[in-house]
């Protein structure tokens, strides 16, 4: 494949020099798989294009955007070449193994020096050109609008009202400028709390369940040591309390363990104390701070990660890492948070150490189980928008977005998705989103290809400008809702079940094997019920248009159109609706990347059955050689067109153990 | 033959009924023969709460008698796992009830069962029991006529208790020679054929274990017959279900398995599948975890874990794809079996077949297969469906090796969502069946104990009830695309689901 054409992909590339190394294998990490190809590296992208496909289907390739990289590791050189692990930010793992040991380290030295950007500018989203006009790139960013989302809460109203008190991110940099407090909270009691809170993050509204007129409000740890109060501090929480009839009290939700929230009161932090705040009922959650939840996710990862895992080894493994419990904490504190503002009609206030990740958490995930709203997709979009962009989750320090500080990286935001997904599971027909909308999400949270989780807060969005220089992500998912529905949808759910109850039983808290292997195909079902069922519907709405059309026809002919008997619908596999290019989401593309990429689509085929930890028998009969998996022509049902023939590459895997006696 | 000996109390008014989902009803409780029925007299249009007997698994009894309050409240766990309680006034009433409950489900006589009894309008007795018989399912594939034939050597099953009277064996072998060879299997249980594949012209055939014993005895006739199988062929692949120790370990008890200087061609690979008390165990287990009550996810997974359930479904999912790779991969012939060749070699076979066959995934087909493998071919269900994971009875041949099949072919639907014609509730379905149930199907343990208990003219057969227009519409999967490849499942553990079927308190996804 020529060079140039990653030259038009994006102008910038002409300013890097391009590595190529050809003859290079990747091999796939859980089979003895591998495909042999050419390695790219351009300005933005590293890419896998492989060679001798067969004549009938375009090649592979696999574009690796350097914002997902996370590590590159050289392995030392076999008698194959030099290997190369790439592992991604979207849990792609690749493994390559170069043939030249000079191209390798050329690769890997251009890699690292690409994968560290030091500053914002560096970033893909400034270099990224959808081909919009700024007139489209402003009205982009005009979709999702938060005061137009408190006024369909219904704030500010007799009890809540907008204060300007942090227009200029005087009293807090980390909030945004806007914010609802209750109407007895003067500018006094507002700024003496905030001093008495860490990074002044007092407490302010993030949602209003109109039924009730309760509130849920966020905010940081106070800042109380042993016995340190503040009198601004209490009245705030007094006018919150005020700002609701139906309860006498207000839930404190600190979501951290009593333990933590013990450990911070050394360093002059700490959590309320009941005795000094006037009806309010305090309450520990539980859930692990940010560093705990790194290494259970990266426990996860190796777990799920090994090859030929038993299936003991995987749910010992699945219970040493804590991941899912720690999922459940999360949705457990949700639920709570849901009971006490819907059965109860009581506001709660939710907060952790600073506020800006369990809170994020709790208070989104409480919001969506109590509004029907941020199920749907905009709904949605607009939750992540207020509770964790407005709200200063640092996305940039949280998802290493630029070289930092490794122990500020965490994945709240993943556990966050995930715990969605266990709800999505849980309510088939409560979301109007599948789970390639979080899956999209969770990419371009890394992908730094627009403007809108890029930084750390709004103070800093405005300071790089970035509603003028980049684009909006929400913009462009809206742009392609279609991909995004889910057909099992029913809007009518909201209505017959406004609030969210979901099962806690751990059985119904599963690994989600679509995010976190989600490169890995051959763990994967072979065929997707979500595309069916796609594909099934816009089928059916072509007919019903060709149907339309050719009564209208008959009507210009003056003949008065028959009554229709129902029918099979067509089920072709050429009708593809646009839809995400893979069933697991592909690197993020440009429009023209876009259009090469679905011309040249193309998936390797699995077949395998998995590794086998052969039970080997001990006689001297025993006949286990190498069988290779053979790939074949077609494939199943609608993963025909996705899914090649290809030349089975030379290489020997130990499928079953089985002899493979023709070669 | 007097039910009415073992019902003490008949009626009771006034019991409370409570059962997961539902909101506790008051109503009265009877005790017929074959059934407890719960109606609910305020409802008028409510359908009375019907339970068989046999359904239940397990029955505690608690009663409280005071001057003032005297009542009890017995719980029944059931074998399809649901839990129910009923609240019952009257202390000398609860105690009978729960006699009567308890003799009453534990009844053995098989012409006692309520099958016997059950007359649905929509099914007759005059129609053929079962959907096929050998020979017809012998007609319909042309392509066999040439090396195989049906064999009704077993006609009077004298050669084979558990085989039904009709199998189809290799054209060459004589019916003589089937006799001798079937004196070298246990049980009789020569190597039959189960499965042709049409592209490679290989076929995958299971039996019983070889009866070798300790001092190595052969027997021409069984290697002539295997001989003829692979017959101008190269290889053929022998998978014996046990480990290559527990083969060896079964020639001291007479047992053993296929020497490579007997039967040439043919290479044996051992995959152990756990059966028996092993299966049963996991069960319980798992049954267990499911109905953890701690809401820890750390209890769940360690308790999912030590069951091992996963793993055997890992195992037999592997095996299964190991045969169906031998057969369409490698083109070579597959004999399956493990010592009485009634359990795990049928679960691998017809695991192969579903992976392997188009025919066997629709709905009519998958039923087949089940009639074809599981209960023509002998499968001894009463014995291993007695009780399920609840019963306190001392285990004898209990072993959910059924339930198992479902599971992994659920496990297969899910990772081919479209390639199968039935969908969930049928294998839930038949999971309850299978323990309790109105048809006579699973009844007995042999096609020979199915004549003479007259199961096949007294009964009528679940099967055929099933593949009825309205059922049929509710057990076919939506989706179905029918694809005439093979389906090779993942066997990785990521790719395999538990299923919360297995929890007495299933919860009840929006279902609209």
């Amino acid at each position: 494949m020529a060079l140039h054409v990653y030259f038009c992909v994006s102008p910038c590339i002409v300013f890097v020099h391009h590595v190529r190394s050809e003859q290079v294998r990747m091999l796939d990490r859980f089979s003895n798989k591998s495909t042999s190809g050419t390695l790219h590296l351009t300005a933005t992208h590293l890419i896998f294009v492989e060679s001798n496909a067969a004549v009938t289907t375009a090649a592979q390739e696999i574009w690796i955007l350097h914002h997902h990289i996370a590590s590159v590791e050289k392995l030392s050189l076999t008698t194959n070449g030099c290997p190369l692990v790439i592992q991604c930010r979207n849990f792609r793992v690749v493994h390559f193994v170069v043939q030249k040991e000079r191209d390798c380290h050329d690769i890997y030295s251009s890699l690292l020096r690409l994968l560290r950007p030091v500053s914002y500018e560096e970033l893909y989203a400034f270099s990224y050109n959808p081909k919009q006009n700024d007139q489209q790139r402003e009205e982009g960013w005009q979709l999702i609008d938060l005061g137009a989302e408190f006024e369909r809460m219904g704030v500010p109203c007799d009890q809540w009202q907008l204060t300007d008190v942090n227009r200029d991110y005087k009293i807090c940099d980390t909030y945004p400028r806007d914010l609802y407090v209750p109407i007895t909270a003067s500018k006094p009691i507002i700024v003496g709390s905030s001093k008495f809170r860490s990074k002044g993050r007092f407490p302010v509204l993030t949602y209003f369940y109109q039924e009730k007129k309760a509130a849920v409000c966020r905010c940081s740890q106070p800042l109380s040591g042993f016995s340190a109060r503040c009198l601004e501090d209490e009245s705030m929480l007094q006018a919150i309390s005020k700002a609701n009839h139906n309860s006498r009290f207000v839930y404190v939700m600190d979501t951290r363990p009593k333990l933590n929230a013990m450990a911070n009161r050394a360093a002059g932090k700490g959590y309320e104390n009941e005795d000094n705040y006037s009806n309010i009922r305090f309450q520990f959650v539980g859930i692990e701070n940010i560093h705990v939840m790194r290494s259970s996710l990266q426990k996860l990862l190796e777990v799920v990660g090994s090859r030929s895992l038993s299936a003991s080894d995987y749910l010992l493994g699945l219970e040493s890492s804590g991941w899912l419990r720690h999922v459940k904490a999360v949705v457990d504190a949700a639920i709570c948070l849901t009971k006490a503002v819907t059965v109860e009609g009581a506001s709660v206030l939710v907060h952790c150490s600073d506020g800006w990740d369990r809170t994020a958490q709790v208070c989104s995930l409480g919001a969506l189980l109590m509004d029907p709203y941020y199920r749907t997709i905009k709904g949605f979009m607009v939750l992540i928008e207020k509770d964790w962009i407005s709200f200063g989750h640092k996305f940039a320090d949280r998802c290493d977005q630029l070289d930092g500080d490794p122990k500020e990286v965490s994945p709240v935001f993943t556990q966050f998705l995930d715990c969605v997904w266990q709800l999505t599971e849980q309510f088939p027909q409560a979301f109007e989103f599948s789970e390639w909308l979080l899956l999209q999400i969770h990419e371009h949270v890394h992908s730094c290809q627009y403007g809108n989780l890029l930084a750390n807060n709004q103070r800093q969005r405005e300071e790089l400008q970035l509603k003028d220089r980049t684009h909006s992500l929400w913009a462009f998912l809206l742009s392609e809702q279609q991909n995004y529905v889910n057909p099992a949808y029913c809007p009518g759910h909201a209505e017959t079940h406004p609030v969210l109850e979901p099962s806690t039983l751990p059985c119904h808290f599963k690994f989600w094997r679509n995010m976190y292997l989600q490169f890995d195909r051959s763990m994967h079902p072979r065929q997707s019920i979500l595309k069916n069922v796609l594909t099934l519907k816009e089928n059916n709405r072509q007919l019903e248009d060709t149907v339309k059309e050719l009564e209208a026809r008959l009507k210009e002919h003056g003949i008065s159109p028959p009554t229709l008997v129902p029918q099979a619908p067509y089920r072709g596999h050429r009708c593809f609706p646009t839809r995400p290019h893979s069933l697991i989401l592909v690197a993020p593309l440009s429009q023209k990347e876009a259009q090469q990429r679905q011309e040249e689509e193309e998936e390797e085929e699995e077949e395998e059955v998995g590794e086998e930890a052969t039970e080997c028998c001990i006689d001297t009969e025993r006949t286990v050689e190498g069988s290779s998996g053979t790939e074949r022509k077609e494939s199943y049902g609608d993963l025909q067109e996705t899914y090649g023939a290809k030349a089975e590459p030379a290489v020997v895997s130990l499928e079953f153990g089985v002899a493979r006696m023709t070669c | 033959m007097e039910f009415s000996e073992h019902i003490k109390t008949a009626n009771v008014e006034d019991v409370v009924l409570r059962r997961p989902f539902y909101q506790p009803t008051k109503g009265t409780l009877c005790v017929t023969g074959h059934h407890l029925i719960f109606s609910n007299r305020g409802g008028d249009s409510a359908r009375p709460f019907l339970l068989l007997l046999r359904n239940i698994d397990a029955i505690e009894k608690s009663v409280e008698n005071l001057p003032s309050v005297s009542s009890g409240t017995i719980t029944l766990k059931c074998k399809d796992l649901c839990v129910l309680q009923l609240d019952i006034p009257g202390m000398e009433e609860c105690l009978n009830i729960a006699s009567s409950i308890e003799s009453l489900s534990s009844l053995e006589t098989v012409s006692e069962m309520y099958p016997f009894f059950y007359r649905p309008p929509f099914l007759s007795l005059q129609d053929q029991w079962g959907l096929s018989s050998t020979e017809q399912h012998y007609a319909q594939m042309k392509e066999i006529h040439d090396g195989w034939r049906v064999s009704q050597v077993n006609r009077d099953y004298s050669v084979s208790p558990s085989y039904p009277p009709a199998v189809i064996v290799p054209h060459s072998i004589d019916d003589e020679t089937l006799v001798k060879a079937a004196r070298f299997r246990q049980g009789g249980r020569f190597p039959v054929l189960c499965y042709y594949h049409r592209e490679t012209g290989t076929v995958i055939m299971r039996s019983s274990q070889p009866l070798s014993g300790a001092n190595r005895k052969r027997c021409r006739e069984d290697e002539l017959l295997l001989q003829a199988v692979i017959d101008g062929s190269e290889l053929g692949y022998i998978i014996d279900t046990r480990s290559s120790q527990q083969a060896q370990q079964a020639r001291m008890t007479g047992g053993g398995f296929e020497s490579k200087s007997c039967y040439r061609g043919w290479k044996r690979l051992h995959r152990q599948l756990e059966k028996g008390k092993v299966l049963q165990e996991s069960l319980i287990k798992l049954v267990e975890a499911c109905g953890d009550q701690s809401h820890s996810v750390d209890r769940w997974l360690s308790k999912l874990e030590n069951s091992k359930w996963l793993s055997h479904v890992q195992t037999a999912l592997s095996t299964a794809g190991l045969v169906a790779e031998c057969v369409e991969r490698d083109g070579h012939s597959v004999l399956v079996h493990g010592s009485e060749g009634t359990d795990t070699s049928l679960l691998v076979s017809s695991l192969a077949q579903l992976i392997l066959d188009p025919d066997s995934r629709t709905l009519a087909g998958f039923l087949g297969l089940l009639e074809r493998e599981w209960v023509q071919a002998g499968h001894p269900f009463q014995q291993r469906c007695a009780h399920s994971a609840y019963s306190h009875v001392r285990l004898r041949h209990e072993a959910p090796v059924f339930v198992l099949l479902l599971d992994c072919v659920w496990q297969l639907a899910r990772q081919f969502p479209l390639a199968m014609g039935f969908s969930e509730p049928l294998l839930l379905r038949l999971a309850k069946e299978v323990y309790a149930s109105d048809y006579g199907t699973f009844l007995c343990n042999s096609d020979q104990e199915r004549c003479v208990t007259g199961v096949k003219e007294r009964t009528h057969c679940l099967f055929q009830s099933l593949l009825r227009a309205n059922e049929r519409q509710h057990y076919s999967n939506p989706l179905y695309e029918r694809t005439e490849l093979a389906i090779w499942p993942s066997i990785q553990p990521p790719s395999l689901q538990w299923t919360c079927a297995f929890s007495p308190i299933q919860w009840p996804f929006d279902m609209c």
